[in-house]
């Protein structure tokens, strides 16, 4: 692999990111999912960075999984748009970041269809009117939530207490980048680092230390694909494209996967565990998983942040392994401690896959 | 006085227009930007569909040149006036000035930058190709070896990558691309027997005489395959060898497999002095980027300004055969322009 093409192609994606306040949009199922993730975002942008980050209560979905199974017309979707765009501009705000790679993607396709079709923007603005008496300005800069902590990187970097490194080795930890698939391969130069050689994640391992793993699969689907998994019956379909990655990256013996999507993260963490269950494989080191997290989360904890405040204890496939690797302590005692010091109980054991509790 | 005209470019056309219109007794200046004449000829080491050596038919070419046109090299043009209605006046990049009664234009064309399709990985990946750094190998007599300096085992070439495909712009069909697979992958065959081919095509374009020949001698008598499907992406193994995904369409089916080497069949694109020389003279450009002849069927070597004209690739992509009869004919109708013939007088009327 050749650094230098990949750097040349980096220096054709690279997109404006503002450097203070932001429009903030939550995702609908991160907070179930990871649910340390997003507040982790905001500490970091407003106490680590000491930046202006809102957040509308009135905030609602987008629709994108409901559009991406074929549920909700498009004309729907730009209208609930429309209506989120005015929320930010009544908020007065121009900086729009989702936290869901589903929502950059659907904001990224409206605005891309109102640049050429100006007709269905009045059409949407028109019905939006109808339905809320709400008007909208066109956000200035639409960044997704890892396009913020990637300009930031080198900041974090600074601040940070610990590094993607192994501490009793000295050797950068080995990083596999996920890039949910809405991010830059609907529209490559709205993403940093373009679709096939994404840098957005890349950036960040580098910047915080670690070495990144291409791997033949790297571009695959995580296995969500909205209708592989939504479409029960075709959920055999979205386990054999998680397999298939995890296969692929295995012999790179990856120490830990890193994500900027909600599902991304949620399948690449569960599905190990089905694989395990199914056919007593794990893909990690004695039997564990191979650790997933969201960027946050790493940011999180190279910033010095609990793990459990992170919200570590809710994957599935157990972090431990990489928390010793970096030298971050923790105490397993406190794993399923709820915020209110009352025991949550210990989750049922996997038959395969080793999990530390 | 002799009439004088300027050629733009010592590529096949530039030569051969040269030498025909010296020999018609016009007085002749060739400017050629490289060091020497010969354009991509230069680069290439056996031609489809005969596997004679390319520098046989440069050889002849140049034998037209003969000490009667005057041949500047590592020369370009600085600037291009009209001083009178049907003269030009030149600067060229060594100081000289040259006038003309006429200037051919033969600027041809470049390679398609393999890197603009991302996908496929050429400067990332160690075992991506393209058909002209294969060539280079056959050119300078080098073992052809994949970056860890093993003989291939297993060879693909990708056909049309930026032709035919409106995602990077270049809607055109670029016309040598599917026979010159052909004939590096029967060249491979005969240097490395028990190296595996495959070439993944759209559709192949055997139109010319003795292609047809040529596809039949790859499948039948050195056992290259050809699958009709173009590659969704390439990636790296851990070993180096490249992962390639494709659809075979005449199985419906999706096919995965890694090969040692992966060859990319670059098209051709309007050179870079094309574009400069149409700036500075205000030529047209048709859809595709290369110039636009005054028209398709008829006056294909004449452009949209008086005593300009056009031969070979910057009009479009053309094979060496047809790159030759086409400077012919740009040398005949150039002829006819300074003799005021007849012939020159002719218009097309279009029918509504």
């Amino acid at each position: 692999m050749k650094e230098e093409g990949k750097k040349r192609i980096w220096s054709e994606y690279q997109k404006e990111v503002p450097d203070d306040h932001y429009y903030y949009v939550r995702s609908c199922i991160r907070q179930t999912f990871f649910p340390g993730s997003e507040q982790a975002f905001l500490r970091i942008l407003r106490e680590e960075l000491n930046r202006d980050v809102y957040e509308n209560p009135y905030h609602t979905t987008c629709t994108g999984i409901a559009y991406h199974a074929d549920i909700v017309p498009f004309d729907t979707t730009m209208t609930v748009v429309a209506r989120q765009f005015a929320l930010m501009t009544e908020s007065g705000y121009r900086n729009y970041v989702p936290s869901c790679i589903t929502s950059f993607g659907i904001y990224t396709e409206i605005l891309e269809t109102w640049k050429h079709f100006p007709e269905v923007e009045a059409r949407i603005r028109e019905k939006l009117w109808k339905a809320t008496k709400r008007e909208f300005k066109i956000p200035e800069n639409l960044s997704h939530s890892s396009d913020v902590i990637y300009h930031f990187r080198n900041e974090i970097a600074e601040k940070a207490k610990y590094r993607l490194v192994n501490c009793k080795t000295g050797e950068p930890l080995k990083v596999v980048d996920h890039i949910g698939c809405h991010y830059a391969k609907m529209f490559p130069e709205k993403g940093i680092g373009g679709a096939e050689f994404p840098q957005v994640l890349s950036g960040m391992i580098e910047a915080w230390g670690g070495e990144v793993i291409d791997y033949p699969e790297r571009r695959h689907c995580c296995g969500f694909g909205f209708r592989q998994y939504i479409v029960q019956a075709n959920r055999g379909y979205s386990l054999s494209c998680s397999r298939k990655k995890f296969e692929s990256m295995e012999p790179y013996e990856p120490d830990l996967i890193i994500t900027n999507c909600p599902g991304c993260p949620m399948f690449l963490d569960r599905w190990q565990y089905v694989i395990s269950e199914m056919e007593g494989k794990t893909y990690g080191k004695n039997g564990f998983g191979i650790p997933v997290f969201t960027y946050e989360e790493i940011a999180g904890l190279v910033l010095g942040y609990d793990p459990w405040e992170l919200g570590l204890q809710v994957h599935q496939v157990s972090c431990e392994p990489v928390l010793d690797k970096i030298g971050i302590p923790y105490k397993l005692t406190e794993k399923f401690t709820g915020k209110n010091k009352e025991f949550l109980g210990v989750p049922k054991m996997p038959q395969y896959l080793k999990f530390c509790c | 006085m002799k009439k004088k005209v300027l050629v733009i470019g010592g590529g096949i056309a530039g030569i051969e227009a040269s030498a025909f219109l010296s020999n018609m007794g016009f007085d002749v200046t060739l400017v050629e930007k490289e060091e020497k004449v010969g354009g991509h000829l230069n680069n290439w080491e056996k031609l489809f569909p005969t596997m004679r050596y390319g520098s046989e038919v440069l050889d002849f070419l140049k034998q037209g040149l003969n000490g009667k046109v005057k041949v500047l090299t590592s020369s370009e043009l600085e600037k291009i006036e009209r001083i009178e209605d049907q003269r030009f006046d030149i600067s060229i990049s060594s100081g000289l000035n040259e006038t003309a009664d006429a200037i051919l234009v033969t600027t041809g064309y470049e390679l398609f930058d393999a890197r603009k399709k991302e996908e496929y990985g050429y400067g990332i990946y160690e075992n991506v190709i393209t058909s002209a750094d294969l060539e280079g190998y056959f050119n300078s007599n080098r073992e052809v070896r994949t970056s860890g300096g093993k003989i291939p085992e297993r060879i693909g070439f990708v056909h049309c990558v930026g032709s035919r495909d409106e995602k990077v712009g270049n809607v055109y069909c670029s016309k040598v691309c599917c026979v010159t697979a052909v004939k590096q992958s029967i060249e491979i065959k005969q240097k490395y027997p028990d190296c595996e081919v495959f070439c993944f095509y759209m559709d192949l374009r055997m139109y010319g005489m003795h292609f047809e020949h040529l596809f039949k001698e790859a499948q039948e008598k050195y056992g290259v395959q050809f699958i009709r499907g173009r590659l969704s992406e390439a990636f790296e193994n851990q070993d180096k060898s490249v992962l390639i995904k494709v659809e075979d369409t005449l199985l419906n089916r999706p096919l995965k497999m890694s090969v040692d080497l992966l060859v990319l069949m670059v098209g051709f694109v309007p050179a870079q002095g094309t574009l400069k020389i149409g700036r500075m003279l205000g030529l047209e450009n048709g859809i595709n980027g290369f110039f636009k002849t005054r028209d398709q069927h008829t006056l294909t070597n004449v452009s949209n300004v008086q005593g300009v004209f056009f031969a070979g690739c910057c009009t479009s992509p053309k094979t060496i055969t047809n790159t030759i009869t086409d400077a012919r004919a740009a040398a005949s109708t150039i002829a006819a322009y300074l003799l005021n013939c007849e012939i020159d007088k002719r218009t097309v009327n279009t029918r509504k």
